[in-house]
């Protein structure tokens, strides 16, 4: 080891790390360090490579802990139950995963603010069972029914943020409360039946039910979703290089493009055949993939995004800058309510009821964890949209493989909190390499 | 002061500033010409920072008036001073580590293109500001975090100069900073004046502002207690206007009079 890897990197992880490194990485002093981007530029695929290990020597971990995650999970589910890799097993995963995913979304925009919700179960068991009331008991229209449900989550997540903004209550509190109180309310709505069956055959719960399909399972359906993804991140790449060309600043070369296309290509089409070799895409699925892209825009190419960002890296510079402190939090906890009330309805739509545990149990710890092992920091500031969806999937397969293993709750309690704990040590361990090479 | 117009941009004309029993700024005079370096000295508690704050709209003034081109106007909030041309680097820089330097830049004014923010006409931008200024960076996106000191410091004073301002206001900016990124500021601050705007630079640093101010006040317990060329005061000069050695028994008869004569 080199006396530079250990003023850098004290952790022991980074030994591995520091010997598959060119030795004449410049990072160790962040005066000198080389325009990252310069480097893939000139040295095309080679800097790429180049470039990834850099990151991930300062910290910037990115999806890899999920990839990894991931493909152990697998493999040992896999050793253990061969169904699991099955079309009908992964059609499952990721049918299961939207409704949870949808929690996590809200909680992506709550952490990059680095605060927390710890609301969110609570306030999607809540929106279910408003949306059982006026469906079930006033005969109401399930689409209006949907709509107002999920107002009703924006508006307890706008008043958990007008508590946290304006009163100055930590989020941490006034979410906990919110955690008892809201639950509590949808125990009293629930009255003693404990459990309103929603007619599974039409309107929300009849689309985001487990047998609706993205175009009636036709073929087509999926590979056209995985053509449109990839054709519209192809049009976009290509027509931002061509801008950046003609303003003369760097911009990515063909190659490099090329090879993210080709690999967002292979991840799509491939998880297109899996699940049409068993009955397609889920509209719970599209819905949620919709979502993702919706917010990912919103998050990255708009003023709201930018000010999101800006305010959970440092509130006195968002507030000299003229941004609405108090107004950016209370719209992101109301986004978090929003979105779990989103979810609850993703829930109601799994099992067309609403009932006493739904939202409750371990969800919360899902959502979070989902986001956290995703990549979004829990100290704010860093993370993007697109973890809630790759989250879930670490997540989902633990679930789906350990019911598949017929495991206890008990045991699934124990392992969830076990995942949780350890998303959360690679976030703060990868947090404290960051400050280390200066990038934190 | 050879090349300065006869028309201060800014001027402030016995100004007056209390804090519940605290007279914080008494009858205060300042003025800035485009293409001048204001240097405003004096000890802890003399008011300089109370001065800068009225001028950037942060602590209304309660009397005097404040002259912008010759017209008298009002600041009473961040936001007028901002409008009028007045941009403020505070001693804590207050830019966000998490954003790349082209997000601190344009943080609260990006550039929209059809709604969307234009990352592309922003780096452009961002990069020829930059150069004019002779500031290098590695590249303009990398996160604050990884820059130095030094750097930060100029990236919080080109984010100053976003908005077109007439005149600028430093505080402190080389108080935290070693040699080398000491005089890149320095240099910095010479490029500002070349640009013709007016520059206020708060220092304690006697060199620096040797080294760069055309002019310097000198606040003392919230009063004017001088203002010099540099050129042709002494480092000794200027010292004893700051701790007072001036303020002496004959100073004080002759500041009773003037008020007597009121």
């Amino acid at each position: 080891m080199s006396d530079t890897s250990k003023t850098v990197k004290p952790d022991p992880g980074a030994e591995h790390q520091n010997t598959v490194a060119p030795a004449d990485d410049p990072t160790a002093a962040a005066v000198t360090v080389v325009d990252p981007r310069l480097l893939v530029r000139d040295e095309g695929l080679k800097g790429y490579v180049t470039e990834f290990k850099r990151k991930v020597k300062g910290g910037e971990l990115g999806s890899l802990p999920v990839v990894i995650g991931l493909i152990v999970i697998w493999t040992i589910f896999q050793f253990q139950n061969d169904r699991f890799l099955s079309a009908e097993n992964l059609s499952n995963i990721s049918y299961y995963l939207s409704a949870t995913g949808m929690l996590a979304i809200g909680l992506v925009f709550v952490l990059l603010l680095g605060e927390i919700d710890l609301s969110v179960g609570s306030v999607s068991g809540l929106a279910s069972t408003i949306f059982a009331v006026f469906v079930v008991t006033h005969g109401m229209n399930g689409w209006l029914a949907l709509a107002l449900a999920i107002l009703t989550g924006a508006g307890v997540g706008a008043l958990h943020g007008w508590f946290f903004a304006k009163i100055g209550v930590p989020a941490f509190v006034v979410t906990l409360a919110g955690f008892l109180g809201w639950n509590g309310l949808m125990l009293w709505l629930l009255g003693s039946s404990g459990t309103i069956n929603i007619p599974a055959d039409e309107g929300p719960v009849q689309l985001l039910g487990q047998s609706s399909f993205f175009m009636d399972q036709a073929i087509i359906g999926a590979y056209l979703l995985a053509g449109l993804g990839v054709l519209s991140m192809l049009v976009g790449s290509f027509g931002e290089q061509r801008r950046r060309k003609a303003a003369g600043v760097p911009f990515r070369p063909t190659s490099e493009i090329v090879l993210r296309v080709g690999a967002l290509a292979l991840a799509t089409f491939v998880s297109a055949a899996v699940l049409n070799n068993y009955s397609g895409v889920s509209n719970a699925l599209v819905i949620f993939l919709a979502a993702l892209v919706i917010v990912d825009f919103v998050l990255r190419r708009t003023t709201y995004g930018r000010q999101v960002f800006a305010v959970g890296g440092g509130i006195e510079a968002a507030r000299r800058a003229g941004i609405n402190v108090p107004m950016i939090r209370i719209t992101v906890f109301a986004i978090s309510g929003g979105f779990a009330a989103i979810g609850g309805m993703f829930f109601a739509g799994q099992t067309a009821s609403a009932t006493l545990n739904a939202g409750g149990g371990n969800t919360l710890m899902l959502a979070i964890a989902a986001a956290v092992i995703g990549g979004t920091s829990l100290f704010g500031g860093r993370g993007n949209v697109w973890s809630a969806l790759l989250g879930m999937l670490v997540i989902q397969s633990i679930q789906t493989g350990l019911n598949l293993l017929n495991m206890n709750t008990s045991i699934q309690y124990m392992i969830t909190g076990a995942v949780l704990l350890g998303a959360v040590v690679i976030d703060s361990v990868s947090r404290r390499s960051q400050k280390a090479a200066g990038r934190a | 002061m050879v090349h300065v117009s006869a028309t201060p941009v800014l001027a402030l004309r016995g100004v007056s500033k209390r804090f519940g029993a605290v007279q914080a700024l008494t009858d205060v005079e300042l003025e800035v010409h485009p293409g001048e370096v204001v240097a405003l000295v004096g000890d802890n508690g003399a008011g300089k920072s109370t001065l800068v704050k009225t001028i950037a709209g942060v602590h209304p003034i309660d009397e005097g008036v404040i002259e912008w081109e010759g017209n008298p106007v009002s600041i009473n909030k961040p936001h007028d001073a901002q409008g009028l041309g007045v941009a403020t680097v505070y001693q804590d820089l207050a830019l966000c580590d998490n954003l790349d330097v082209v997000g601190n830049l344009y943080l609260g004014r990006e550039l929209l293109r059809r709604g969307v923010i234009d990352e592309v006409s922003m780096e452009k931008n961002a990069r020829e500001l930059l150069s004019t200024l002779s500031i290098r960076i590695p590249s303009v996106r990398i996160p604050i975090a990884s820059l130095s000191g030094g750097q930060r410091q100029v990236v919080a004073i080109a984010r100053a100069l976003i908005g077109d301002p007439k005149v600028v206001i430093l505080d402190e900016p080389t108080a935290a900073l070693g040699v080398e990124q000491t005089a890149q500021v320095l240099d910095l601050v010479e490029r500002l004046r070349e640009r013709d705007l007016g520059v206020i630079l708060i220092s304690h640093n006697m060199a620096d502002v040797k080294a760069v101010a055309d002019t310097v006040h000198v606040l003392r317990l919230g009063r004017n207690n001088g203002s010099f060329p540099v050129k042709t005061t002494s480092h000794e000069e200027i010292i004893a206007a700051i701790t007072g050695a001036t303020d002496n028994a004959v100073t004080r008869r002759a500041g009773r009079t003037t008020e007597a004569a009121k």
